[in-house]
């Protein structure tokens, strides 16, 4: 297919996402408020009001329901998408895993957000990575660009028959939710043809089945065993949605990771999400200075991308991870990612604990890090508070 | 008809409320159910599912929003001759999945949601729920419940639902006419369904359909059809208005282990609910 160029439009992030999920013509969705998601809520509304889009929005009384319902009607046949944050993404947990245990196609996207208490209604990631082992495909957007990108891509590598899983879309509350910017969306007929019509129902009055019933224990740990297979087979084909959303868009994807100055560098900084976008300029500014530093920026976060990660950590002098959530009495929770793939190799893996409850972070204090760990004088886990 | 074997307890009228419930909606049923006894009896048995029709095993909670779900994808199918059917205990009924029922309710979901209630968790071992009656005993109620049975049935009515209903298993052609009539209706239908259970109530297992005819006879549950707002007593409990024509509580109590340690006085305040209620039934059936 030939690259068709979209419209540019000035969005914010949480408009860009609602645009994307219109386009991807979901025929129910049930949302309940809650900031920064709100206003996608609020798009999502007006795009059903005003017959933009064809769809039923279940206004249900809690997360734990909007994620009952777009469970029970996806198994029904239906595309379907919901969208929360912090508590609200909490008091969906139980149906966040009966949907992954169930291998149901569909996609939720959260605007990440500190978990209480104290409230906070600032950027973290506590919340995001809290669901990280519910068997749910799990994605970070860097940008609003990269938030309605995902978004799309989301649809399809959840209905892929290899992947057969939900799809967690998650992008930087406030940060990107609020943000404005240059966004350039797809022609409607560029996005039906990405998207066909879904194939996928399972209450079939003709074949009667019964979904989630008790299992024995061999069922059990069996189901479980596939659902490890399908995630490993998910980086191939998020890889090749990638690839097919290059193609049209002639928008560069990389993969489930992106290096960025790597090739010769010494020294990298990983990262997850909207801070990405400062560590590019932190690693460009050092650069300039002659030091020889590169960015790694991780887009898939489940299934963890484990053979890239280890790949990009092979004979760097020392590389820090900067991590929004952390796992107390444990660790930095992306560090603890990127330290059990650095098993075995020689390079040391530092942690900076930022960005808590929405707590500024800017270039120059990932610039300073960096430089720290150059002269050896970073310690293992720093926390910026 | 509908189950091709099953896992439940002798006596259970389980299997047979579902079946008659089924023989009424028809193969285009969709059954969401929670966690319950009912999981565990519509659960994987040798050779697959026990129930020919679409079964959705639900959390315990979630029961009322995924019917939600799955009425709007069958709308937007086009299929709206099915019947979605949530079959949920009186715990994740009126305890745990009260806040997602009251929402359904309050959409006006195009769902029949009927509650069999066998007045404890029975599934977990026989705990008390806030539809277990005054004075049973359960495990976390050694010495019986202190509090009365939260009136569901009319909880929803204020909803202003289409349709709310009581029944009896004792009373299989109310409770049928009852199904087929929500059956015919839109919107969010209610049915609350009293179904004892031998083990939980502590009565032998032959005894089922007596003891559920002795709840209606003794008037402490009453048979009744709100239908657009209107209250309507039915079946046997037309006549039981008039006091005289009602057994005393205690004939039901009597064959029941769980109400063995109630006082005399315990017993009076339960019987001095019930007249209570029907003074209020009462109250209504004039309107
Ligand atoms: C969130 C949650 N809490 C607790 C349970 C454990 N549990 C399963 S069934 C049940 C009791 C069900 O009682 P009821 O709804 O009255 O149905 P019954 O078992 O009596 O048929 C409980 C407490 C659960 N499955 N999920
Ligand atoms: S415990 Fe009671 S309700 Fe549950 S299956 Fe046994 S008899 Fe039926």
């Amino acid at each position: 297919m030939l690259i068709q160029k979209g419209k540019a439009l000035a969005l914010v992030g949480n408009h860009a996402v609602a645009y994307a999920v219109k386009q991807a013509k979901p025929q129910v969705l049930a949302v309940f408020p809650i900031t920064p998601q709100t206003t996608m809520l609020e798009k999502l509304s007006e795009y059903i009001d005003n017959g933009e889009l064809k769809a039923e929005l279940i206004k249900v009384e809690s997360e734990h329901s909007a994620m009952a319902a777009i469970f029970g009607a996806a198994l029904t046949g239906s595309r379907v998408f919901t969208a929360t944050a912090s508590q609200g993404l909490l008091y969906m947990t139980e149906m966040i895993y009966w949907v992954g245990g169930q291998r149901v196609p569909l996609v939720a996207a959260v605007a990440t957000r500190a978990i209480a208490s104290p409230w906070s209604i600032w950027d973290d990631h506590q919340d995001f990575v809290s669901k990280r082992d519910a068997i749910w495909v799990q994605m970070m957007g860097e940008n609003v660009q990269d938030a309605y990108d995902i978004t799309l891509m989301s649809f399809r590598i959840s209905e892929d028959p290899r992947v057969m899983m939900p799809v967690m879309m998650g992008f930087d509350g406030f940060i990107l939710t609020h943000t404005m910017e240059r966004v350039e969306v797809l022609p409607d007929s560029v996005v039906d043809e990405f998207l066909p019509p879904r194939e996928f129902k399972l209450v079939d009055f003709d074949n009667p089945l019964g979904i989630g019933a008790v299992a024995t224990p061999d069922n059990y740990a069996r189901y479980r065993k596939k659902a490890m297979e399908a995630m490993e087979r998910a980086k191939m084909a998020i890889k090749e949605v990638m690839a097919k959303f290059e193609e049209i868009t002639g928008r560069k994807q990389y993969g489930l990771t992106e290096c960025y100055m790597c090739e010769d560098a010494d020294y990298l900084v990983v990262g997850m999400g909207a801070w990405v976008g400062d560590m590019r300029v932190a690693v460009s500014r050092l650069r300039e200075r002659g030091k020889k530093v590169g960015l790694l920026k991780v887009k898939v976060f489940r299934p963890f991308p484990r053979e890239e990660v280890r790949e990009a950590l092979k004979s760097r002098k020392g590389v820090v991870v900067f991590d929004r959530a952390y796992s107390f009495g444990s660790g930095g929770v992306l560090s603890l990612e990127v330290k059990a793939n650095a098993y075995g190799l020689t390079t040391p893996v530092h942690t900076i604990v930022a960005g808590l409850g929405g707590k500024d972070v800017r270039p120059r204090d990932i610039e300073g890090t960096l430089e720290d760990l150059i002269e050896g004088k970073l310690e293992e886990e720093r926390w910026l508070a | 008809m509908f189950l091709r074997g099953n896992a439940a307890c002798p006596g259970c009228p389980i299997p047979k409320e579902l079946d008659a419930l089924l023989e009424v909606t028809g193969k285009k049923t969709v059954l969401v159910v929670p966690a319950s006894c009912t999981s565990v009896i519509l659960g994987d048995t040798q050779g697959g599912q026990p129930a020919t029709i679409p079964v959705i095993h639900s959390a315990f909670a979630a029961a009322p929003a995924i019917a939600s779900g799955v009425a709007s994808s069958l709308r937007m199918r086009g299929e709206e001759d099915a019947t979605v059917v949530v079959w949920a205990g009186d715990g994740g009924t009126g305890d745990i999945g009260f806040a997602s029922l009251s929402g359904a309710a309050e959409r006006n979901e195009n769902i029949l949601y009927v509650c069999y209630d066998n007045e404890a968790y029975m599934n977990t071992g026989i705990q008390r729920s806030g539809l277990t009656p005054y004075g049973a005993w359960t495990t976390t109620t050694p010495s019986g419940k202190r509090e009365f049975k939260k009136p569901l049935p009319l909880i929803i009515a204020e909803h202003r639902v289409p349709y709310v209903a009581t029944a009896s298993i004792a009373y299989l052609n109310d409770y049928q006419s009852k199904v087929r009539k929500a059956k015919g209706k839109k919107g969010f239908r209610y049915i609350h369904l009293l179904s004892p259970c031998p083990p939980g109530w502590r009565f032998d297992a032959g005894l089922t359909v007596e003891i559920a005819k002795l709840a209606v006879e003794t008037g402490i549950w009453p048979l009744y059809e709100i239908e657009n707002g209107e209250f309507r007593l039915t079946s046997a409990s037309k006549v039981l208005v008039d006091k005289s024509k009602r057994k005393p509580v205690e004939a039901y109590l009597r064959y029941q282990g769980r109400f063995s340690k109630m006082t005399p006085e315990e017993v009076k305040a339960l019987q001095d609910y019930v007249d209570k209620m029907w003074e209020e039934l009462r109250e209504m059936a004039k309107k």
